[in-house]
């Protein structure tokens, strides 16, 4: 078997004093994101993709993994002792978790929260060492109508499992890819969509877009929302060794919520959030006593912990193999390869299989620090909490204009940044999710590649798509996702689950 | 008219995907469409356009029927000044220098928050300034104008 190999190699990429620097420099950020409301991972990643520049590429993507995953551990820890959800995977661990909290048993449940995120951690990055060989090699075999299919069911995927509107959910991952297709076009040079403007030669530029969407937008909702006080109860710790009758009562929902989330994590638009919202309606389902969950059941700590760790990570699997992003983390994660010229997919494991499995194994390593990181450092985190958020969304401001204009060396990007935080709060009043169009935005050129080429091999016959048996299996695929998601009756059954 | 329009969320979104895909399909109409088998620039952002536009005529039909809903109340101030920092940090960067376009940003930005006080605030921005230049252009080397041409002399 050569995952020995692949890990051993890993290893020996992960461990260089550079690479664990990053590594602790990414999960302690995490940590802070996961704790501080009003800021979540993608804004956080989207104002370092400036800062990853002069890394290498290993060090890059090894500290912007820490932030996501890091922010995890961060978000349970004030989810429980202070009832604030600092990320929104960490909500449903509130229900239970402060419940515990306010019982006196606020050092279990953070315990409880560690072993299973650590549990989930170091499966899922096995998972992924096995897993994404496997798929990077079938899709070595892929031509290009299996690929346009195959982005299809990605960015279509990505949106039947999101909440709200399909339809407003498909119209913006089709803005996402016209907005992906500004600039000059690579086969006839023409300049599309450019308005006379040399800044948009070379595209829109994707930092410029998150940090409006998600920096800017985000902000001036939050200032709408503020009214909402923060009336943290903190809950004192008092031990934080769980009994073993906590230990018995817990493996079992751990071991579920590290099954669910390692394959929820996988699917396209799955990810930590979705994975913990399963993990726990799945665990109440089971349960023999629901009436207990929202009164401080350990499962409902355990399971949703467990899976949103797992999920963060195996969400990376369509992104290293198949070059397709499942979220917006993961479209971040894309852009920040392309800056650093590689083109996330297949080839990566091939041509760097140092960086691919450093990478993985370096999961497993960020996870085990921040197991050390986290449990001495509860009170730190929880003081972080109450610095109020008229002095951080400035601070915030500040990250985002430095950054943006570092990118290109230009104030363009700032006004374009200045625009997408006016559309992002005005997509957000409108119900429309501005993750989609995120995505759409990475996979519009290679998606229009792909469409190019498939139909040039057809002699213009659009039939291709579906006499290839993948690509017409993929596309299927699609269609029925669609028509589910679409028939009122699972859809009723699906909002009611995501707002539990 | 406004009758008619039972959900004004989606008659609105629908009226912005709307003109977007006309837009797009208009200034499409300058690149060469080519055929299916040789696509030319204008191919396929007219496809994706044509498609988003019928995505916008659901959303504005659909808007017409079922129950009503409402439309959030706009946070005017929080919008305009929030932009508005990030636009004067942008005028202002080579012209004045990074040290003045972060403390106007900040000011302007913070006065978004209904909770911000100026005395604060202005501590707030003078900090904010000189740990920028601090991380950014003596620790990380980044190549700021600290100082703008306005006061180079």
């Amino acid at each position: 078997m050569d995952l020995f190999a692949n890990l051993a190699l890993g290893l020996s990429a992960a461990v260089t004093p550079e690479n664990l620097l990053y590594c602790f420099i990414g999960c302690l950020l995490g940590t802070l994101v996961g704790v501080l409301p009003g800021i979540g991972p993608a804004a956080t990643i989207a104002m370092l993709l400036p800062a990853t520049f002069t890394l290498g590429p290993a060090p890059a993507l090894i500290m912007m993994a820490g932030i996501y995953y890091g922010a995890q551990y961060g978000g349970s820890t004030t989810a429980i002792l202070v009832n604030l959800p600092g990320e929104a995977a960490s909500v449903v661990t509130t229900i239970d978790g402060y419940q515990m909290a306010r019982q006196g048993r606020g050092g279990v449940a953070l315990a409880t929260a560690a072993i299973g995120s650590f549990f989930a951690g170091t499966v899922a990055t096995l998972v992924l060492a096995l897993a994404a060989p496997l798929l990077a090699s079938v899709s070595l075999s892929f031509g290009a109508p299996e690929y346009f299919a195959l982005m299809v069911l990605g960015l279509i995927g990505s949106v039947v499992l999101a909440r709200g509107s399909l339809i407003k959910a498909l119209a913006m991952i089709l803005v996402g890819l016209l907005i992906g297709l500004v600039g000059t076009d690579v086969n006839s040079g023409v300049r599309r969509f450019a308005f006379d403007f040399s800044e948009l030669a070379g595209g829109v530029s994707l930092v410029a877009v998150a940090m409006g969407l998600f920096g800017l937008g985000e902000i001036i909702l939050n200032l709408q929302n503020q009214a909402r006080g923060i009336s943290a109860v903190f809950a004192r710790i008092t031990s934080l060794m769980p009994s073993r009758a906590d230990l018995r009562a817990m493996t079992a929902p751990i071991l579920r919520g590290t099954a669910l989330g390692s394959v929820l994590g996988i699917l396209p638009g799955g990810g930590a959030l979705l994975s913990a919202f399963a993990a726990y309606s799945f665990e109440k389902k089971i349960a023999r006593d629901p009436s207990a969950f929202g009164k401080g059941a350990i499962q409902g700590v355990a399971a949703p912990e467990a899976a949103n760790n797992a999920g963060a990570q195996t969400s990376f699997i369509p992104l290293l193999t198949l070059g397709i992003p499942s979220n917006v983390i993961m479209a971040l994660m894309a852009g920040a390869m392309l800056i650093q010229g590689i083109q996330p997919g297949p080839g990566v494991m091939k041509s760097n299989p140092s960086l691919f499995f450093g990478l993985i194994v370096s999961m497993w390593i960020g996870n085990l620090m921040l197991l050390v990181l986290n449990l001495p450092l509860v009170g730190l985190w929880v003081r972080l909490v109450q610095v109020p958020y008229r002095f951080l969304y400035p601070a915030i401001m500040v990250f985002c204009a430095i950054g943006v204009f570092t990118i290109n060396g230009n104030t363009f990007d700032i006004y374009l940044m200045a625009l997408f935080g006016v559309l992002g709060y005005v997509f957000a009043k409108l119900d429309c999710e501005p993750a989609p169009l995120l995505l759409g935005m990475i996979l519009g050129p290679l998606m229009e590649e792909y469409f190019r080429r498939s139909l040039l091999l057809s002699r213009g016959d659009p039939m291709i798509f579906v006499q290839q048996p993948i690509s017409a299996a993929l596309l299927g695929l699609t269609a029925v996702a669609i028509v589910v998601v679409a028939s009122p009756s699972l859809r009723r059954r699906r909002d009611t689950a995501l707002q539990e | 008219m406004a009758g008619l329009i039972r959900k004004p969320k989606d008659f609105f979104a629908g009226l912005l995907f709307l003109g977007l895909a006309l837009g797009t399909v208009h200034v499409a109409q300058d690149y060469a469409m080519g055929t299916a088998r040789r696509m030319g620039p204008g191919y396929f952002p007219t496809l994706l356009a044509w498609m988003l536009a019928g995505m916008a005529l659901i959303l504005i039909v659909r808007s017409l029927f079922g129950l009503r809903d409402g439309i959030d109340r706009f946070a005017l101030k929080p919008l305009l000044l929030v932009t508005a920092g990030a636009v004067a940090f942008a005028l202002l960067l080579r012209p004045a220098g990074l040290v003045v376009a972060l403390v106007t940003l900040v000011l302007i930005g913070a006065a978004g928050s209904s909770e911000s006080r100026p005395l604060p605030s202005l501590l707030l921005a003078l900090g904010l300034a000189a740990g920028s230049v601090l991380v950014f252009v003596v620790g990380l080397g980044q190549p700021f104008p600290v100082i703008g041409f306005w006061f180079a002399g």
